[in-house]
């Protein structure tokens, strides 16, 4: 006897903190079909940008994710960098670093406390925000706001970070390497937690390969794949840290890859603050010629890809953001089929998908650089990139949706 | 009634809150969570959040929203029991902030929820996100007008 049946998760979900659709299929306890509906969150963010000018774009693109707020900005710096081929001043190198840690830290914290909300453990949840919050609190000091910094510009950082607020800021790293390491212990000790998460969401390093995964989620399976290491950014050519690697590739792999991650992003942390040179903060105003350009970023989630065609004038003409989660998502497929019920929710979870970062449009444009879709073309064009990402879950295309 | 204010002062004592986190850029959404979390932890006013809007006393709204969240957002609000209330978190919520000109929005959170609701209550917290200080500060103005 069939006891096939389908349970909608969503839109608006308890667990979730963004919408999104999915629709398992069960077979008793089994999940034998994964589909997910992703375009609740689309708002058209590419072509806001390509009419603002490189002033202003990289503070709209801070709004693209909450989390990654420093990640696509100075993500969208490298592009334009890329571009103009310029070195950015080192201090500015230092300073990009500083917030790109800091926000690695708040996050990493974050997606802890969630897992653990996800599988029960509201202690887990509760400890790590509690810990998150005095990142929060350095990240106001330094730049005045909680995580939207507007710092980020074409050429550099726009404002100083305040100095005499460092000592303030190394003594929340010290305090918070010894409530991490406590975390951590508390997390791989425990016996429940190991029994709950080895073995689940298994994703092969073969799997990890096809699906083109980045970030901890890559480095859970064992790939070692890392932006700031593989083509250094910012300061990270000057500074020393670890890649973390685990070749388990299940849940549990992925909490320890981002635990253990915590320490190295406090010694960066340390040593930029340490070493940072003086020096000019930006390059001024900066021309940006016709050309095009490609920035990486190692974001909290993986590798974010920036690419920037300039015709010239104030406005990037085009604008592409390829978020970290956009590649990370898909691996649900090889994770989830035939995984209980149960183990569903923390699997999804555990690549920290981010959708608010992954539901970008494409633009059609032909040989020789005319976009061909206007922005009424353009929704129709977002809807079809949305329908084939929802066709590669399976997943009949929503033809009746409106496309007004 | 004597009845009726009972009522009233078990809503303003434990107020339930259902959160739709439509297509925002997740910030707001992450700062509400801390309003949970133990720096903040709004549990002590009796605030819960709960897993239906038919369960919920307050709409949290973070977020504009887009072309695809609309009706589900709508729906959300009907759901809700009598007496309902919504607090908009978020500048993009009040007024779509950033996202002003972008072709995928519907529009405003007030806006959308006032199609099917004209008399819909609303309470607006703008920021972009509101500091956890400021979403307990709307939330304590909305639970006096309640």
């Amino acid at each position: 006897m069939s006891d096939r049946k389908v349970i909608q998760i969503g839109p608006f979900h308890p667990l979730l903190e963004e919408p999104v659709g999915f629709s398992l299929t069960v077979e008793g306890e089994r999940v034998v079909a994964i589909e997910a509906r992703m375009d609740y969150i689309h708002k058209g963010l590419e072509r806001l940008a390509q009419e603002r000018t490189y002033d202003m774009v990289p503070i709209l693109l801070e709004r693209i994710c909450g989390i990654c707020s420093v990640t696509h900005s100075v993500c969208f710096c490298n592009a334009v960098e890329d571009l103009l081929g310029v070195e950015i001043p080192p201090r500015a190198a230092y300073i990009r670093t500083i917030l790109g840690e800091l926000e690695r830290l708040h996050s990493h914290l974050l997606w802890v406390g969630l897992a653990g909300h996800f599988i029960g453990y509201n202690t887990v949840f509760m400890w790590a925000w509690k810990y998150r919050e005095p990142v929060c609190d350095a990240f106001e000091m330094l730049t005045g706001h909680r995580q939207n910094s507007a710092l980020p510009m074409v050429g550099g950082v726009r404002r100083d970070l305040p100095e005499e607020y460092f000592p303030a800021v190394r003594r929340m790293l010290d305090e918070l390497e010894g409530q991490t390491a406590r975390l951590t212990a508390a997390v791989l000790d425990d016996p429940v937690l190991a029994a709950r998460l080895k073995g689940v969401g298994v994703l092969s390093p073969a799997a990890a390969l096809d699906f083109g995964v980045v970030g901890p989620t890559a480095r859970a399976s064992g790939l070692a794949t890392d932006v700031r290491r593989d083509e250094p950014y910012a300061a990270y050519a000057e500074l020393d840290w670890r890649v973390i690697l685990r070749p388990e590739g299940d849940v549990f792999a992925k909490a320890v890859v981002r635990l253990l991650e915590i320490p190295e992003s406090i010694g960066i942390l340390r040593q930029c603050l340490d070493r940072m040179p003086a020096g000019p903060l930006n390059l001024g105003t900066l021309h940006v010629p016709r050309g095009e350009g490609i920035g990486r970023y190692e974001a909290p989630r993986g590798e974010d890809v920036h690419y920037v065609r300039s015709n010239g004038t104030n406005m990037p003409e085009r604008l592409k953001v390829r978020a970290p989660s956009f590649v990370n998502i898909p691996s649900f497929k090889a994770s989830c089929l035939g995984a209980p019920m149960a183990d569903v929710m923390i699997t999804l979870a555990a690549c920290d998908p981010c959708y608010s970062c992954t539901e970008r449009a494409m633009t059609l444009v032909d040989g020789r650089g005319a976009p061909i879709a206007a922005a009424p073309g353009l929704l129709a064009a977002s809807r079809q990139r949305t329908f084939a990402l929802a066709r590669a879950f399976g997943r009949a295309p929503d033809l009746d949706l409106a496309l007004d | 009634m004597p009845a009726t204010s009972l009522f009233d002062r078990a809503l303003r004592k434990s107020p339930w809150v259902f959160h739709v986190g439509t297509s925002g850029c997740n910030n707001c959404d992450i700062e509400i969570a801390d309003c949970l979390t133990p720096r903040f932890d709004v549990e002590r006013f009796g605030v819960r959040l709960v897993g239906s809007p038919r369960h919920a006393d307050i709409l949290l709204v973070s977020g504009p929203v887009s072309r695809a969240c609309r009706a589900p957002l709508q729906e959300a609000w009907l759901e809700m029991p009598r007496p309902r209330a919504a607090l908009l978190v978020g500048v993009c919520a009040c007024s779509m902030g950033a996202y002003r000109d972008a072709y995928g929005v519907a529009g405003p959170a007030d806006r959308v929820i006032r199609e099917v609701d004209p008399e819909a209550k609303l309470v607006y917290v703008p920021g972009c996100p509101p500091k956890p200080e400021t979403i307990i500060a709307g939330l304590v103005k909305l639970l006096g007008e309640l």
